[in-house]
């Protein structure tokens, strides 16, 4: 298989810190290759290594067999893009932010106009071209930047975390996009994130990063069949639950994880299992109320995070559970700590993995 | 003469086309723009240096270009009137003393402070990922750097009316290196001097109301064509 970009034995080191340690990875052409992994444990370094923006401070990249320096650096950037998390757009027009790199690659006029409107019907945002992309909502935004990059039809397409900070809404729309680009386009994926239910349904493989190093790289069979120790212990932070799970009298399966909290779930497990719930596929409300969803606790609010358009509450119920909320909600429903709140997710919603 | 009669007159001056004051006032505005441009070409590359980079002393340096903002003219006029002096002045074999060349200089440097400072601060501004943006969508770091440099443009459009505001408004470094040669090197703040010393009040009377239309006119124009771009 034809090995779009490499990594051979890369360390990169900040003020002393290792970020990443001896890596060893390869993506090859026409994959969906997730990085998978904690915040922290070095996958935007090592993204960003492959979009040369950071040079390695030990080891090698390779770019389509050729080993890349400084000299030709500029070069292979013409082949590679990046989408950050943190949503990055041009004080100008959705249109001019889309063109931005096909002016650089002297692209004809004519041809840009055609480019950006093929991206911006890929990302759904026909129409948009004239409006200022600073002043779209936070999903659209990202749309924009991902139209930005699929614009210019480069061998490689690097994404860090591409939905983390989306509406459930624009992130199904972000996730079918990439399934598209790589279909249709054959554009070659490498993603980071640490998302446990797009990484077991998106890529075609998986690498399980921790503390700066690739523990393992498999299919997603492979990973979360075997359930590895990294995936455990990362597991613990991202809303996965390790429990007991039986066949209740109604048919359902009532997993305990343990602290007087059960889930319900679709799935027909029984014995040791680890399950999974979206933060993004929770509802959140102030009082009780009546739902078709099989899973309802009550909590208080612990941890509020802000991450602009999106807010990450963490609840406990018993457990700790990360609940995605828009800001609009958050400040619409009058969100504090310890306010007391109640969730509910459907039993098709818990991921058993 | 009466301040409202000195008005009237200076006003037929001005709608006459009085041919002194037109040289007058296109000579002012050749000098303050030339010292502008001059300070900005210097001082929007220091500016990036200093809004993209993180180095042990940079604070100090970016202390001393907000001090400078500050000092007066007559001071640096004094000063730049010894630098220039043809008799033995550092510059002085350059014998541009008391002309237009000597007051560009001089107001170029006057108002370079200003460029650095207020454009440092729009160019710390922006997203420290737009570099790196520009970089990921095939940009080279020339290009990435006129990318931060269109980013926070807003901010450098206004350290430039500021330092030409200051440049055409000041009296002390025009004096000292420019003096008041007529047809040579008057403008329109040595020429309100001059004119009031001689006591024709109706001349620079006209001079100061183009003065103050020229100020505010340029701000309001160029203000109405930054608004009208958003």
């Amino acid at each position: 298989m034809t090995s779009i970009a490499e990594l051979r034995n890369v360390t990169k080191v900040f003020d002393g810190k290792t970020a990443l340690q001896n890596i060893n990875l390869k993506s090859n052409q026409g994959e969906i290759l997730a990085l998978l992994g904690p915040n922290g444990s070095g996958k935007t370094t090592l993204l960003k290594i492959l979009a040369f923006l950071e040079k390695p401070s030990k080891g090698e990249v390779y770019f389509f067999d050729e080993k890349i320096t400084w000299r030709n650096m500029e070069r292979a950037r013409l082949e590679s893009t990046m989408v950050f998390q943190k949503t990055v757009l041009f004080s100008t027009s959705v249109y001019k932010n889309v063109a931005y790199g096909l002016k650089l690659r002297k692209t004809p006029e004519k041809n840009i106009t055609e480019e950006v409107n093929r991206a911006l019907r890929l990302v759904r945002l026909e129409g948009f071209g004239k409006s200022h992309a600073r002043k779209l909502s936070g999903g659209e935004q990202q749309r924009v930047a991902l139209a930005r990059a699929l614009a210019l039809n480069t061998k490689l397409l690097l994404l860090d975390e591409p939905t983390a900070n989306l509406d459930p809404k624009n992130a199904s729309i972000v996730e079918e996009i990439i399934v598209t680009a790589n279909n249709e386009l054959k554009t070659t994926i490498v993603m980071a994130t640490h998302n446990m239910f797009q990484a077991k349904n998106l890529p075609h493989r998986i690498a399980l990063m921790e503390d700066g190093k690739i523990s393992e790289v498999g299919t997603s069979t492979e990973i979360f069949g075997r359930l590895s120790k990294t995936l455990a212990s990362f597991a613990t932070v991202e809303n996965t639950f390790a429990g007991t799970a039986k066949i209740s009298e109604d048919g359902s399966t009532l997993i305990d994880v343990g602290n007087g909290v059960q889930i319900v779930a679709v799935a027909k497990n029984v014995g040791e299992v680890s399950v999974f719930v979206s933060p993004e596929d929770i509802i959140l409300s102030k009082s009780r109320f009546e739902s078709s969803a099989r899973n309802m606790f009550k909590g208080k609010i612990v941890e509020i995070l802000d991450l602009g358009s999106i807010v990450r509450l963490k609840v406990d119920i018993g457990k700790p559970i990360t609940v995605q909320i828009t800001k609009r909600s958050f400040n619409e429903m009058g969100l504090n700590l310890n306010t007391e709140v109640f969730l509910a997710f459907k039993a098709s919603s818990v991921q058993i993995i | 003469m009466n301040i409202l009669d000195g008005l009237v007159r200076a006003l037929q001056l001005i709608f006459s086309g009085d041919p002194r004051i037109v040289e007058i006032t296109l000579r002012s505005l050749f000098v303050s723009g030339s010292a502008t441009l001059i300070a900005a070409l210097w001082g929007i590359p220091i500016a990036m240096f200093l809004g993209r980079s993180n180095f042990c002393g940079k604070f100090i340096i970016k202390t001393i270009f907000n001090s400078l903002i500050g000092i007066p003219t007559v001071v640096l006029g004094f000063f730049l009137f010894l630098i220039f002096s043809r008799e033995n002045g550092l510059l002085g074999f350059l014998g541009i003393l008391y002309t237009p060349t000597a007051i560009i200089i001089g107001e170029a440097v006057l108002v370079l402070p200003i460029v650095v400072s207020l454009a440092t601060t729009a160019i710390e501004a922006v997203d420290p990922d737009i570099a790196n943006l520009a970089k990921t969508l095939g940009a080279s770091e020339s290009q990435a750097s006129f990318a931060v440099l269109r980013e926070a443009l807003d901010g450098i459009f206004l350290a430039g009316i500021t330092s030409f505001n200051r440049a055409i408004g000041e009296l002390g470094v025009a004096v000292f290196v420019g003096g008041f040669i007529a047809h040579v090197t008057e403008l329109l703040t040595t020429g309100i001097k001059l004119e009031i010393d001689s006591n024709n009040v109706d001349v620079a009377m006209a001079l100061a109301i183009i003065l103050l239309v020229l100020v505010f006119g340029i701000n309001l124009a160029l203000n109405f064509v930054q608004r009208r771009k958003k």
